[in-house]
């Protein structure tokens, strides 16, 4: 199945911390660039590495169970903040492909799914149960996230997510939005000529710049 | 039926509702930054789009430009590279671009809106969160991620489920010396970081009718702390004095007909809201933040509260501080007054009210980053450039600055801010920097003291 090999089984890590913010996930530092690829090396870089780029061995993703880690289980409101979709380049350029956590921010939810990064929303307990599952290394082994049947189990625990069928339908497709969007053309045409009569003011723009 | 602001602007700009229930929604005012915009460019490269409506596409530069007097551009290599990319792709594509010495350059919210280039009634995006600010002038303005960028490009049109609705009612009369930062913060606390998440929140109130413009862009800001994409606040005779005075108003060269449209920009009454809330600053002191998120909020002369959970032992343990020991008194080393939250000129009257006939503290370095030319103009003219700089206080070029470090200006590791900014994240101003929210006059205040101060007992 393509939804078994995209998103599958593997090592989920576990943040335990809420509100992890996209100036975390990707900082300033790491986001000076025109580019999509190379964001991987910045991601969590202010946890990840001490001074000079020494891995930090304190970090949950350097532990050396942990170097797969293809899923992350966070507490609640992950993702909030900035808009910078550098934040969900950097996790799948990183090898991550679900987060799993009982809300996002909404910038970072869209941003997900507009590439291929799962933002599995869970209940509460759900969050609270996988978590108890973490090893000494902070992470679980041999998670499986079925995104057809929304579903992630561990063992025999098997747990729901929330993800609506659009969503989950652009996940499995890999649609290329832009041109969904264009099959409109002509009604956006047709609204835009009725528009500049109705709003002239809109449309009628003298920018100096 | 009875409908809401928001519900309108929404109803309007529908081209059509999709067959899986989301909808196709005009927009009306794209702007572009540096930071977020080269990646949609490229998109619309590889595969040979065209950009739509470049007539409605607007640029400016901000995140990255140097604040440094003298400056046209980034202070170091990557960028610059990134402001050549987004002024070749502005030429490339013939949209309206604003370098960093265009007497109109800004952050682009403070820009967009003082510029008039967002009126009442719009939809407006930009590939920042703190787009939620235009909506003090009745739009409906929310941040985007780079991929809708390009699709904003390619087509002036988001594919969108409708957010719900929130209505914060803002009533009663605040103390002297309380500004809307205090106000937002307060209601961060009240409604935490994630709390609004999925609404657009109208602004509401008697308290909210009184506010000036520059007060209306401060609390619709801050809407994106709460997680709401979208903060509002229905236009009035406040606004409309606003629209005059700019440069690109419709009410210029389509008064009758652009008036005539807005009338009808309110929510009825008897209109529903998924959720209503109320908050009432009769009594509000000054707020500031003492953690790592802006919900982590106090009244400045309350002590760090306790440190009962994981996050709260951690956000005490990065800003360096002990629950339960007042805050006042707080011993920092940089004061910042800017953003797209507290850059506008009756932010900086505030902080040079307070500074006026003083020096700040000799511990304490200070940054004044106005939030556009026409801010630094302002202010130049009115001789608040000067009360700054006698205070001892830096007077800068406008950009985001220090708010979010991207262009290098950084409170540097292990030291103390207080900020008339929008976030505390951790390391948001800086690798180590530990910040506090809070509005221009308990900045202002702290500068002279030299610690965390309460503005009413200087």
């Amino acid at each position: 199945m393509p939804e078994e090999a995209k998103y599958g089984r593997g090592r989920c890590c576990v943040f335990g911390l809420e509100n992890i913010d996209t100036d975390v996930i990707i900082p300033q530092t790491e986001l000076v660039t025109v580019s999509k690829s190379g964001l991987a090396d910045g991601l969590f870089a202010r946890w990840r590495y001490k001074n000079d780029r020494i891995p930090n061995p304190d970090f949950v993703l350097n532990r050396p169970r942990n170097k797969e880690c293809r899923f992350l289980l966070a507490a609640a409101n992950f993702g909030c903040g900035s808009s910078r979709e550098h934040a969900a380049w950097a996790l799948t350029e990183y090898g991550v492909r679900a987060v799993i956590s009982p809300n996002f921010g909404e910038i970072f939810f869209r941003n997900s799914i507009r590439n291929g990064l799962l933002p599995a929303r869970i209940a509460a307990a759900d969050y609270r149960c996988l978590a108890s599952l973490a090893d000494g290394e902070g992470g679980i082994d041999d998670m499986i996230v079925d995104l057809t049947a929304g579903q992630i189990t561990v063992g025999r625990l098997t747990v729901p997510f929330s993800l609506d069928q659009v969503d989950r339908m652009r996940l499995l497709t890999d649609t290329d939005d832009i041109a969904e969007t264009l099959l409109h053309r002509t009604d956006i045409e047709g609204f835009v000529a009725a528009d500049r009569i109705r709003r002239p003011w809109v449309h009628q723009t003298l920018w100096e710049g | 039926m009875a409908l809401t602001l928001f519900d309108k602007i929404w109803a309007e700009h529908r081209v059509k509702t999709l067959d899986d229930g989301r909808d196709l929604i005009f927009i009306d005012r794209h702007l572009l930054h540096e930071v977020t915009s080269p990646q949609a460019y490229d998109g619309l490269d590889r595969m040979g789009r065209r950009l739509y409506q470049p007539a409605l596409t607007v640029a400016t530069e901000d995140h990255v430009v140097s604040t440094r007097p003298g400056r046209y551009g980034a202070d170091f290599e990557n960028g610059q590279a990134m402001l050549d990319t987004a002024r070749r792709n502005g030429r490339r594509y013939g949209i309206a671009y604003f370098d960093a010495n265009h007497p109109q350059q800004g952050i682009v919210h403070v820009m967009a809106s003082e510029q008039g280039m967002v009126a009442p009634g719009m939809t407006a995006v930009c590939g920042d969160s703190h787009t939620c600010t235009l909506g003090a002038l009745g739009a409906a303005a929310w941040g985007i991620g780079t991929s809708e960028v390009e699709h904003v490009l390619a087509t002036q049109t988001l594919v969108q489920a409708k957010p719900k609705t929130m209505r914060v009612g803002i009533d009663g009369c605040p103390p002297q010396g309380i500004t809307a930062k205090d106000i937002i913060l307060r209601l961060c606390r009240q409604v935490t970081i994630g709390g609004a998440t999925g609404h657009a929140i109208e602004y509401s109130g008697s308290y909210v009718r009184r506010l000036p413009m520059d007060g209306r862009f401060t609390l619709c800001n801050m809407s994106i702390e709460m997680g709401a994409r979208i903060g509002l606040i229905a236009p009035d005779e406040t606004t409309l004095r606003y629209l005059e005075d700019t440069r690109y108003s419709p009410l210029h060269d389509h008064r009758e007909a652009a008036l005539r449209s807005w009338a009808d920009l309110a929510t009825d009454e008897g209109a529903i809201f998924d959720h209503e809330m109320s908050l009432n600053v009769s009594a509000l002191a000054p707020q500031i933040t003492w953690g790592v998120t802006p919900d982590q909020v106090v009244d400045v002369d309350e002590p760090v509260p306790p440190s009962e959970s994981e996050v709260a032992r951690r956000a005490l343990e990065y800003m360096g501080l002990d629950a339960g020991k007042p805050l006042l008194g707080v011993p920092i080393n940089i004061v910042f007054v800017g953003s797209c939250t507290n850059g506008r000129i009756e932010d900086l009257r505030t902080a040079a009210a307070i500074l006026r006939g003083h020096r700040i503290d000799r511990r304490v370095r200070a940054f004044a980053v106005p939030g556009s030319q026409a801010v630094r103009a302002q202010a130049e003219a009115e001789g608040i450039a000067k009360i700054f700089r006698d205070a001892g206080v830096e007077w800068r070029e406008p950009g985001c600055s220090m708010c979010a470090g991207i262009n290098w200006e950084f409170v540097p590791h292990g030291e103390r801010c207080v900020s008339t900014t929008n976030r505390n994240f951790v390391g948001r101003q800086g690798p180590g920097a530990r910040t506090h929210l809070a509005s221009p006059a308990v900045a202002a205040a702290s500068a002279l003291v030299g610690a965390i101060a309460d503005p009413r007992r200087l």
